[in-house]
Order: structure tokens, then sequence, then C-alpha cells
């Protein structure tokens, strides 16, 4: 089946969330929450009701047991209409729930994925001040009890992402230093524990209400059945993870790049000047056409490399191709936007110039595009 | 109580219809529940959730090709309890199915399949073919009370109160006893949303399905289309040089002013 052609499951999720993101959030709820730097509660409870949160959650655990390119089309979907609503669904289903059902312990999953499906949001915590690309170089650190019965977490993460909504943290920690990063282990800890400190709120350029926080880890104390997987694989489970979480990255870049077109071709097609529409206009018409196209790609890339995965394919290759070629490319539409819509572009009176500085940070989280190119020249390099 | 809602596949509100050679064109075109059924099938899952009217299940029902299933799965998933499809490829938009063949349709459904329905609620009209027949025409088949373009529906009784909205205001009804048939107008409910698991959910609902010519009904059209066109496209305006030019041509031309 072409790409573009989606399976009745998919379609009428498409048309789910379409429907719920034109009426519920509405452009000035966006920018009231834009400006307040916060999601509103009300949204988020609503994106639990909506299944929004529990999308690859099997049903017996309270999910909706879709795959992952249903998710893809809801941050998609979610995105063209606000980048920072999807982002906290990104994050929750591809990073953090996904982690738990690859390699959580029966007894974690039974415990969180209830939880995650119906009211609690997550948190990936792997970055920190000191450690960003090269995400190995942690200092966060988890020592064993004399038992092993439990560990003792100190140390500080930095740009976490849904830090003030989250009640569950995937916490990133080395548990040996002397291993390198064969000592990094991934915990899974309630964000209430004794000892966790959300920290300032970063102030963004875009994907404003979004909270991107510091977190603090003051003694934390953790059983040692809350570690996800085995000790010293953390590094494995994070290289792998984010390697599928960048194509819902890309997916929420696409998002963007509609979203803008979605204002962009209404007014081209309304406006006049020297007697002839603009989207008549030879000059404009190379300009969108174009970008058109490129969208067009990035789209493709995407439902590819979500196909191969849930196929059971490789796909490292593609997903950091995608993310890479999707966030530079909604880059160019969003700013091309700005200039399409002429001097109301660049006001807050359309949505476009909130789109051009959300979508920048595309280029950097979840692996910078240098990464991205450097890990697709290494595949690439080792290929027989 | 058991409540049958009929649900109609029509074309989306948003789209723009074209008109060919057979009338509107259909293919390819983005189909939806109609937003009248919509409205009724709200109805009848919040008479469903309020205890005290006492509703075993409500069962939506829709007429027309395959696709009606994914109608009756939205239906499902807004809380409908199962759903009858009658299969026929006539087409719904008034060019070969008909009001008085799909009111018999569901007269049929009443008196042989589902035997004891008491309340049936349909939207007030369908978006494609506007005639608002079915709801009235089912009522006087079967002898029913009913109660079109309602507004709010109260129970009352062995019954229901209904408000009617009509062009010189609103009209209450007192309708003594079920069974009965009431169509639904805009300002009934505003839907809820079919969320992600009860979309999922819905899909374990059961669908029984029948062939339209199966049951004793004269499928044929009673009515001739003539024609489909779309309406004259809108006139160029002109602009006007000054205020008294305006005034002459609202006065003399328009015939707006005395």
């Amino acid at each position: 089946m072409p790409l573009t052609v989606l399976t009745d499951d998919e379609e009428m999720i498409q048309n789910s969330v379409k429907r719920w993101g034109n009426q519920h959030l509405q452009p000035a709820l966006v920018r009231e929450m834009e400006k307040n730097e916060r999601i509103s509660p009300s949204i988020i409870q609503d994106l639990f009701t909506q299944g929004y949160m529990c999308l690859e959650i099997p049903e017996k655990y309270g999910g909706v047991g879709l795959n992952f390119t249903s998710a893809c089309i809801t941050i998609q979907e979610l995105s063209r209409v606000d980048p920072s609503v999807a982002l906290v669904v990104d994050v929750h289903n591809t990073l953090v729930v996904n982690a738990i059902r690859f390699w959580g312990s029966k007894f974690l999953q039974a415990k969180y994925l209830p939880k995650l499906a119906t009211d609690t949001v997550s948190a990936f915590c792997l970055s920190e001040a000191n450690a960003g690309s090269d995400a190995f170089s942690m200092i966060t650190t988890a020592t064993a009890s004399s038992d092993g019965s439990d560990y003792t977490i100190n140390g500080t993460k930095s740009w976490i992402t849904n830090a003030r909504e989250a009640g569950l943290l995937l916490v990133f920690c080395n548990v040996d230093p002397s291993k390198g990063y064969k000592g990094i282990t991934a915990f899974v800890v309630d964000a209430d524990s004794a000892g966790v400190h959300i920290g300032k709120t970063e102030s963004k350029l875009g994907l404003k209400a979004s909270s991107t926080c510091q977190i603090t880890f003051d003694n934390v104390k953790v059983d040692a059945d809350h570690i996800l997987g085995e000790i010293g694989q953390g590094y494995k489970y994070c290289i792998a993870i984010l390697n599928e979480g960048r194509i819902g990255i890309a997916a929420q870049q696409i998002g963007i790049a509609k979203g803008c077109f979605d204002v962009v071709m209404p007014y081209l097609k309304e406006r006049e000047q020297f007697g002839i529409k603009l989207v008549d206009m030879p000059a404009m018409q190379q300009q969108y056409a174009q970008a058109a196209t490129e969208l067009y790609a990035a789209e493709l890339m995407m439902y590819n490399a979500c196909r191969l995965k849930e196929n059971g394919l490789p796909f490292a290759k593609e997903a950091a191709m995608t993310k890479l070629f999707a966030s530079q490319i909604t880059e160019k539409i969003s700013s091309r936007s700005i200039e399409w819509l002429g001097g109301i572009g660049y006001t807050t009176d359309t949505i476009v110039e909130k789109f051009y500085r959300d979508c920048k940070v595309g280029s950097i989280y979840e692996g910078t595009s240098n990464i991205q190119r450097q890990t697709i020249a290494k595949m690439m390099a080792s290929e027989p | 109580m058991k409540i049958l809602v009929g649900v109609k596949r029509v074309v989306d509100y948003a789209v723009k219809v074209r008109v060919g050679a057979n009338g509107v064109e259909l293919k390819n075109v983005k189909m939806s529940l109609n937003p009248f059924c919509e409205i009724a099938v709200e109805a009848a899952v919040r008479l469903k959730e309020n205890k005290a009217a006492s509703v075993s299940e409500v069962v939506a029902l829709s007429i027309g090709p395959k696709q009606c299933q994914e109608t009756l799965r939205t239906a499902m998933a807004m809380g409908c309890d199962r759903a009858i499809h009658i299969h026929t490829d006539l087409r719904g938009d008034y060019m070969e199915l008909q009001s008085d063949s799909v009111a018999k349709l569901f007269q049929k459904v009443i008196e042989e399949k589902e035997k004891d329905v008491d309340l049936v609620l349909v939207g007030k009209q369908a978006i494609d073919s506007d005639c608002g027949q079915v709801g009235p025409m089912l009522a006087g088949y079967l002898n029913w009370p009913q109660a079109t373009f309602a507004a709010k529906i109260d129970l009352d009784g062995d019954g229901l109160m209904v408000e009617r909205e009509t062009d010189q205001g609103t009209e209450t009804i007192k309708i003594a006893k079920l069974p009965a048939v009431v169509s639904c107008d805009l300002r009934l409910n505003e839907p809820r949303y079919a969320t992600l698991p009860n979309i999922m959910k819905a899909k374990k609902k059961k669908i029984d399905q029948f062939q339209a010519d199966e049951f004793d009904v004269d499928l044929t059209a009673k009515n001739k289309v003539l024609e489909v066109f779309e309406p004259p496209a809108r006139k160029e305006g002109i602009t006007v040089d000054n205020v008294n030019q305006l005034i002459d041509k609202l006065k003399n031309e328009a015939g707006l002013l005395q």
C-alpha cells in the first residue's frame, strides 16, 4: 500500500485527533497557555480521557493498544494546532511508556502502565548540564545499598520536558562510574519521592507552554525492583528508545509545517496585490510548490520509518534521516510562511510566528542535527 | 426503555460539493455521520446514563453501503450498545432511496426484528437530502405519537415532555405514553467526542447485517429528480462614487429604501 494510505483504525484516529485539536485547542487558548508558560490542567486531563496518552499501551493495562504509526499520526495532528501539547504526548508515549513496555519487568509494567494510561504524565531524565550530545558522560549516580535492595540517586538532570506535570520519571544514572557508560542504569522513579526537587523552569524561545526544568535528585531512595531492565544496560536502552523517539519528533515538525500551510494557503488565495492573487504570482508559486514538495518527502520518510519499525526491520538510519530532514524543512517552511503572510505574519495575530519559534528546537532535542548526520555516516561507513 | 437511533452516512458538512452528470459527485468525497443524527445519538446515550430513564439498550440503525459500518462504529463509540446495518447501494441522497422507503424499512425493523422499541430518536433531517420526513412518516406508519425539532427532552411519567423549536418560538408537547418517535434539532445537545478507547471498544460491539431487499418494502423512488444544479454564482458588486449614488442605487435598483 502507498505510504500515505492509512488503515481504517489509523484514519479514524487521524479524524478524531484533528477534530478534537480544532475544537479544543482554540487559538486563544493556545496563546494563553504560551503566555502562562503552562499547559492548562484540563487539557492534560483531556489528553488522558481521549486516549492520547496510552496509544500503544496494551488494552489489558488500560491502553488503546494501537501501533507506532498511530502515535505519530496523533503527534502530527496535535502539532498542527499546538506543538507544545503534542510534545507532552510524544515524550510520554514514545520515550517513557515504550521503554517500560520494552524493558520493564512484569512488576513495573503492572504497577505503572495503568497509571501512565489514565492519569500519570511521565518525563525522560537523561541530559545534564554537562552531558548533552555526550549523554554517556553523565555524573548522576545511583549508589547501591550494602545488600543491594535499594539505590540512592544523587545528581541534577537538565532540560527535562514535562518536568512540572510528571508523576513518573525515567532516570538514567551511573551505578558504577568506574565502568564508564557501561554503568548507566535506568530507574523508574515516583516524582513525589523524597529528595526530588523540580528546579527552575527554562524560559524558552518556543514551545513555551511545555515545561522544561532542571530536576535535582538529593539522596532519592529507589527500590532495586524499580530498575528498568538490567543494571548497566541503560546506555543501550536510551540509544534504542531515542532511535524511535526521534520519528515522533519528525512527526511534530511535519505537523508544524502543515500547520503553517493551513494558514498560508487560504491567505494566498484571498490576498491580492497588483491585481493578482498571491497564489497565482509566479514568484510565490515557485516558493510554495518547492516547500510543499519538501514537506511531502519528509512525510513519506516518517511513514516509512514507522512501517519499517512496525515490521521489525532495521530503521535507525532512516529514523535519523527523517528527523534531520523534517526539522530542516520545517525551519525553512515556517520562516517562509512568515514572509508569505507579509507584515501580518510578523505579528502575533497569526500563529505562524509561534510555529517559527516552536520548531527551532527540532534540530536540537532528541539528538542534534550534527548527531543525526554522524549517526547516519557511521552506519553508512560500516555497511558492506 | 429500549431506544432505536437512526444514523445516516452523508457527505461531510465541510465538503464543497460539486455537481456532475448524475447529481452531486460522491466519488472520493469525505463522508461523515449526519450532524443531526449525531445529536440524536447523544440524546440516546444521555438517556441511558440517566438512571431514572431505565434504558436497557440503545441500538443504532443505518441504511446504506458497506461503509455505513464506520458510521455505526462512531455511534457505538459514542455509547450505543449495538447496531443494525441494512445494506443497499442505492444512493441515499434522494437520488434513488427516498424517505418513504427509509421510513418503511425502519418500520420493518421495529415490527420484525427489534420488537420492543420504546423510543425512536432520529435527526430532524439529513444534510444531503434535507427532507426531514423519515421521523414523521415513521410515526405515521407505526401510528405512534411524535415530536419533531426537539430542543429539549425530559422524562415525564410514562411519557416525555418535549420542547420543539418552531418558526414562531418554542412549543412544548407532552407525549403521554411511549412508544414514540422524536426527531432532534440543533440545540438539543452538544455531542460528545468518541474517545480513542471507546472507538477501539466499539470494534467489539455487534452489528447485525441485513440486505434492504430482504424486507418486503418497495425501494423504488416515489419522486423523480429532474435536475440537480448549483445555485447561481454570486454576482460581482459595483463600487459607487459617493453616498448619493449609493442611496440612489439602494432606492431605485435594489428597491430596499422607500
